[in-house]
Formats: C-alpha cells, structure tokens, sequence
C-alpha cells in the first residue's frame, strides 16, 4: 500500500496503544475482508501494529486501546487528543481500565517493591484507569476484545456520517433474540447478562455458560438486585460474587462500587 | 366444545403430523432444548416433550421427568409464537443511491403449523393480528407469514404454578379459532386424544389420519380434566379491575419498590407473547452506496426506547416497569379493546430476579390510592 499517494480527502486514521494486550487492534486486523474495503476509504496514517510507515497529525479519527497507567500516559493521551478530530476508544482497557484496574484495589507501592529487583526505575500511576477519565472521548467501543461487526459498523457509521447500530441495552436482549435459553432461570448458572451492555449476541449463554459482562456495564444497571439474586437464590458465596465483579471492567463505575459492598 | 368430536389414538398422532407435513407445512412446536421446553420444527411425534414436565417459580424453571408418558404434560417454555409470525429481526427496504431506487421487502408466505396452542396463546395470537392486521396500516410480513398459519389448538389439562389463566379469562379451554384442537386423554388404562375439528382444512386433514368418532366419556373426561387444571390454579389476577386500578395510582410507593429490584433487562417482554415493540436501524455499507432498513425487537424497559429530540422520556427504571404494566394491563384496553396480558405467566418465570406482575398488582391495590414521598419530576410525564 502506498500511503503517501492516498488522496487527500480520504479521512485520515490512526490507532494508538496504551497499556492492554493488542487484542482490540487485533479485532480490527482481522476483519480480514473488510479491512481492504477499510483501507480503501480511510487513510491509514499511523498504525504501528499494521505498517511502519508513518504520517504525522493531525487525524481525523483515533482509534485508542488500553488502558492510562503511567505519568508518561497522560501526557501522550493528551497530545492524541490534541491532534484528533475526533478520538474513539476501543475496548474493556481503554473504556474501563482493563483487568490492570485491579490494581486500584490494591497497593501498588507494596506490589512494585516485592516484584522489581530496582523498584526506583518503576514509574508507574497508582491506578488504571479509562481513557475518558484524562480527556473528552467521542465514542466509546466496549468489550474485550471489542466485537469485529461493532468495529466495523462503528467505522462504517462514522465515515457515513450517520449514528452507529451500538445498542447500550442489556445482554438479555440480544440472548432472548437469539433464541437462546436463559442458563440463570433454567440452569441456576448465575450471569452478569442483566447488567451488561449487548454486544457480543450472547456468547456465553450461547454455550450455557453465564455471562462474564465483557462488554461493561449497560446503561442503569441494578447490580445489587442482580447480586442479592445470586446469593439468596442461587447461594453464590460473597467472595463469588466480588470476583466475578473484578474483571476486564472492574474499573467500570457501577461493578468497582458493587463489588467493594462484597469485599476489599 | 360444538359438535364433530373425534377420538384418535396416542398411536396416530405421528400420522397427523405425518398428514400436515405432506400437505407442504412447515410443523412447528413444543421439544426439548437447552434445559427447557422450546418452540422448534418438529419432524415426527418423537421430537415433542413426551413424558417431562416442569417446575415454574418466580425467576426459576426447571425440566422434570413426568411418572407418565403424557405428550402434553407441560405447560410453556421461554418462547413464543410470535418468533414465527414477527421475527426478532427483519429488513423492511434497501435503497441504492444510484437513481435513489427503494427496495421494499416482499415477504414470503410460509405454510406453517403451529402445533400444540394453548388457549392462552391463541389469545395472543388474536391480539398481536389485532395490532398487526386490523389496523390502518397491516404488517405485511406479519400478514405473509400470519396467512398460512395452520393452528393446532391443545387443551391444557395440567397447569404450572406461572400459570393464571382462567382468572384472566384467557384458558385453559380454547373457544373456537383453531383448525384442530386436542385434549389429551391420559389414564394408566388409555392414551387417546379427542379431537375437534375447527375448519374445513382442519376436517379435511383428519380425514387422512385414523381415528373414530368420539363417546360421551371421551368428551365428558376431557371436560372434567380441563375444569380440575382451572380449579389448580393458583395464581390469579383481577386482569378487568387492574385497568383503572393501576391508571389511578400512577404515583403509588410500589412503583419504586419493584424498581429496587428491577434490572430493566427486557427479559420480562422478550418473552411476552403480545408484546410486539421494535426499533428501526439503518445501515450502509462502507461507501454509503447501498443503505437498508432492518426492524428489531425492542422493548419499554431499554433507555433508547423513550429517546426523542432532548432526552429520554423514561430514564428511570421505576418510569419503565410503570410504563410496562400500565400499558400490558391498562393502556392496552383503550388501543386495542382488550388486556395485554393473556395470563400466560412466562414474564413471571423468565425474569431473572422473578419479579411478578400479579403480586405488584395485588399490592397496589392492597394501598390503593397511596402516594410516593418522592417523585421525580422527570417520570410525571413518562
Ligand atoms: S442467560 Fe444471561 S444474558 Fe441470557 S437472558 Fe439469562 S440472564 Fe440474560
Ligand atoms: S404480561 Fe406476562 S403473564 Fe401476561 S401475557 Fe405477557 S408474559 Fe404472559
Ligand atoms: S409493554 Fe412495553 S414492550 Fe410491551 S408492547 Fe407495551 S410498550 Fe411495548
Ligand atoms: S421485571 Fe424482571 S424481566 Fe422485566 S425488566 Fe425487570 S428484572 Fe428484567
């Protein structure tokens, strides 16, 4: 691809990386047949994960992953935000924290000196925290990894113009559209699906297993009715019900605060 | 029950789908799935629920194994017929930018079999034709799919404790409305159904199908198992009083009790078979060449179902579980003539912290008139 002789009036495109695992980035490399069609109608200006080749701001779109962790973080992040158009976060780290976030639970300082051999070369923040937390964000992309068609209409809808197809309702939805029997009423299995957003058509009830809430939570959620469920009906420990709160969106607002009701 | 009965063996209930599948219909119906009972093709009397039952409380459900053989042991599962007639996702039109040519849908007529109706279902079926047919504007998928519906009715003669039916004057006996209805005849001596006949296709397939006409103990057995399934039942609802009940007390504390507990998940209308909300989505492809309309379910319970211009209506859950019973028992009888609720008790079972309509209504009227301290002034309006 030759990305100096794109057109000018193609948008231009960029994606960062903060602190997460590439598996979003990964998302949008695998859309295999529709990223030609991608690169067709956008002018891949920085994407390191992809092409070496670079060009500088500003970008008409951004596409940010992970998480903000460092000093350094938060400067850069800035300096993105400076320079987009408009900025899109992707994924459970960038709209959430990630699973790093559960360091905000934590000590850090203690962590940093039991784990590095020369702890003084460690700068680090005390929290992971989302990328909205630092700067205004535009659009915010849940899941992790975020699902390839959410992407790919996302990407679709903004070079359209038009308002994307990103229902913010529960996974419920999306698991009674599809048909699927509910594995909380019919199994026992307790699911996170009541307060998390739709997004990944009910991949885990699919396959009897009980939502893990990938996909953060959905808009007014009730996690403490949710919660009170599995401990009185289907005699969920509490230490249960905190972990299951603490993971890719433990930073998310309405899991961190139901989640320390059930434990530090 | 009009006159025309006939008794048909357990035996030759394989020959009736047999019958029905060579006349071109798609058959439809009860089988065992996922942990439940659900609504699938069936491709002979082998794949129906024979012998389970199951346990229905509020927020739970569970497959049993029956002591007997009964074929229609059970009562209903988390699906519905509607998915048949009004699927959870449809494309209405697509548009090509090149002349601005607008591609409507032509949907396909299907001949399908319903197999195995409860009564409380064909009330909902009259309900959803009701809103998608009998109106200014007709659903013409609904109405190709609704055209070819070939009904087997099923008299209920066991009830599940969701079940509140014959307080809403919906069950378990059908009355009319069906091309063939079957009461199932079980003692530990006989397996037999009796069979009626509701129209001509109806009689012209029973013709193909073995059986003999029935005796007065075969109609007055099927009678009294179906009065003792009415006696059964537990639960119940003064579905006609509710109406004004709930329009008067619009700020009753409950409201924000039950919206404590409430996850506004949809569950509760996703499995409603009257209820027939649905939001557009316009979609493009990368160019922006071609555009297409598609049509999902929606519900009263998601925040975007009440956007409009400014805001949304209803952000809370306490303004959308109201809007929820206010519409199913009350706003219904001013749109459509009738409740919205045919007492089929599924809202009950498949909602997953079981919340239950009937003991809402019942204790808004036990405080009838009963005001909230605190009502947000974002609700009055919703
Ligand atoms: S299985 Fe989970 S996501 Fe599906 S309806 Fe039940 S609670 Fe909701
Ligand atoms: S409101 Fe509940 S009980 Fe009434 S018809 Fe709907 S699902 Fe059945
Ligand atoms: S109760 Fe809600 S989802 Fe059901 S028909 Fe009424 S407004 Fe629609
Ligand atoms: S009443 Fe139950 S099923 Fe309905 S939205 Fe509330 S929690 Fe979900």
């Amino acid at each position: 691809m030759n990305m100096t002789a794109a057109p000018a009036k193609k948008p231009k495109l960029a994606v960062w990386k903060f602190s997460s695992c590439d598996g979003c980035q990964l998302s949008l490399l695998d859309c295999e047949d529709e990223l030609l069609a991608i690169a067709e109608a956008v002018d891949i200006a920085y994407f390191p994960e992809a092409s070496r080749a670079t060009q500088p701001g500003p970008y008409d779109i951004s596409l940010v992953e992970g998480s903000i962790t460092t000093p350094h973080d938060v400067e850069r992040i800035h300096e993105i935000r400076k320079t987009s158009k408009l900025l899109i976060t992707i994924g459970a780290c960038a709209t959430a924290g990630g699973i790093q976030a559960l360091r905000n639970f934590a000590d850090v300082e203690e962590y940093i000196r039991i784990i590095y051999a020369t702890p003084e070369f460690i700068d680090t923040l005390a929290t992971s925290t989302a990328v909205a937390d630092h700067v205004t964000v535009d659009f915010e992309l849940r899941g992790c990894p975020v699902s390839k068609g959410q992407l790919l209409e996302l990407l679709n809808a903004t070079l359209n113009g038009r308002k994307p197809n990103i229902p913010n309702h529960s996974v419920c939805v999306e698991c009674k559209q599809a048909g699927h029997v509910c594995v909380m009423v019919a199994h026992g299995t307790p699911c996170l699906g009541p307060i998390t957003q739709a997004g990944c058509g009910a991949l885990c009830p699919h396959y009897d297993r009980g939502c893990y809430a990938c996909f953060g939570p959905k808009e007014s959620p009730n996690p403490a009715s949710l919660t009170q469920t599995w401990q009185e009906s289907l005699d969920v420990p509490e230490r249960q019900v905190k972990l299951a709160l603490r993971t890719f969106n433990a930073g998310a607002e309405a899991f961190r605060k139901e989640s320390l009701k059930h434990g530090q | 029950m009009s006159h025309n009965r006939m008794r048909m063996a357990r035996g030759d209930l394989g020959a009736l789908i047999a019958a029905l599948s060579d006349r071109g219909y798609r058959i439809l119906g009860p089988t065992v799935g996922d942990g439940a009972i659900i609504y699938d093709e069936l491709e002979s009397d082998t794949d129906l629920p024979v012998g389970w039952g199951e346990d229905q409380s509020p927020g739970a459900y569970r497959l049993v194994r029956r002591q007997d053989q009964a074929v229609f042991g059970f009562t209903l599962g988390p699906h519905t017929w509607k998915k048949f007639l009004y699927p959870a996702e449809e494309r209405l039109f697509q548009v090509t930018l090149e002349g601005m040519s607008f591609q409507p849908e032509a949907p396909a007529g299907v001949k399908q079999a319903f197999f195995g109706v409860r009564a409380c279902e064909r009330q909902a079926l009259s309900i959803l034709d009701r809103v998608f047919l009998e109106n200014e504007h007709v659903d013409s998928g609904y109405a190709a799919r609704r055209r070819d519906t070939f009904i087997v009715a099923v008299n209920c003669t066991t009830s599940s404790p969701a079940c509140f039916c014959a307080s809403m004057g919906t069950g378990p006996e059908h009355r009319g409305d069906f091309d063939l209805c079957l009461t199932e005849l079980l003692t530990p001596k006989r397996h037999d159904f009796l069979v009626e006949a509701g129209s001509a296709v109806g009689e012209a397939i029973m013709k193909e199908v073995p059986h003999c006409e029935a005796d007065e103990a075969d109609v007055a057995q099927a009678e009294k198992q179906i009065e003792a399934t009415a006696k059964e039942m537990s639960r119940s609802m003064d579905g006609d009083n509710a109406a004004q009940l709930l329009s008067r007390n619009l700020e009753h504390p409950r409201w924000h009790e039950v919206a404590d507990r409430c996850l506004s998940c949809a569950n509760c209308t996703m499995v409603c078979p009257t209820c027939f909300c649905s939001t557009v989505e316009d979609t493009t492809d990368l160019t922006g060449d071609h555009a297409e309309r598609w049509r999902r379910w929606d519900s009263c319970f998601n925040q975007d179902f009440s956007y409009a211009a400014g805001g949304h209506a209803r952000s809370s859950t306490m303004s959308r579980y109201r809007q929820w019973l206010t519409h199913k028992l009350s706003g219904w009888h001013e749109q459509f003539g009738t409740s919205g609720c045919v007492g089929c008790g599924r809202c009950i079972t498949w909602c997953p912290v079981g919340i239950d309509l009937t003991e809402e209504v019942a204790a808004i009227r036990a405080a009838d008139g009963a005001v909230a301290a605190t009502s947000k002034a974002e609700d009055c309006h919703a």
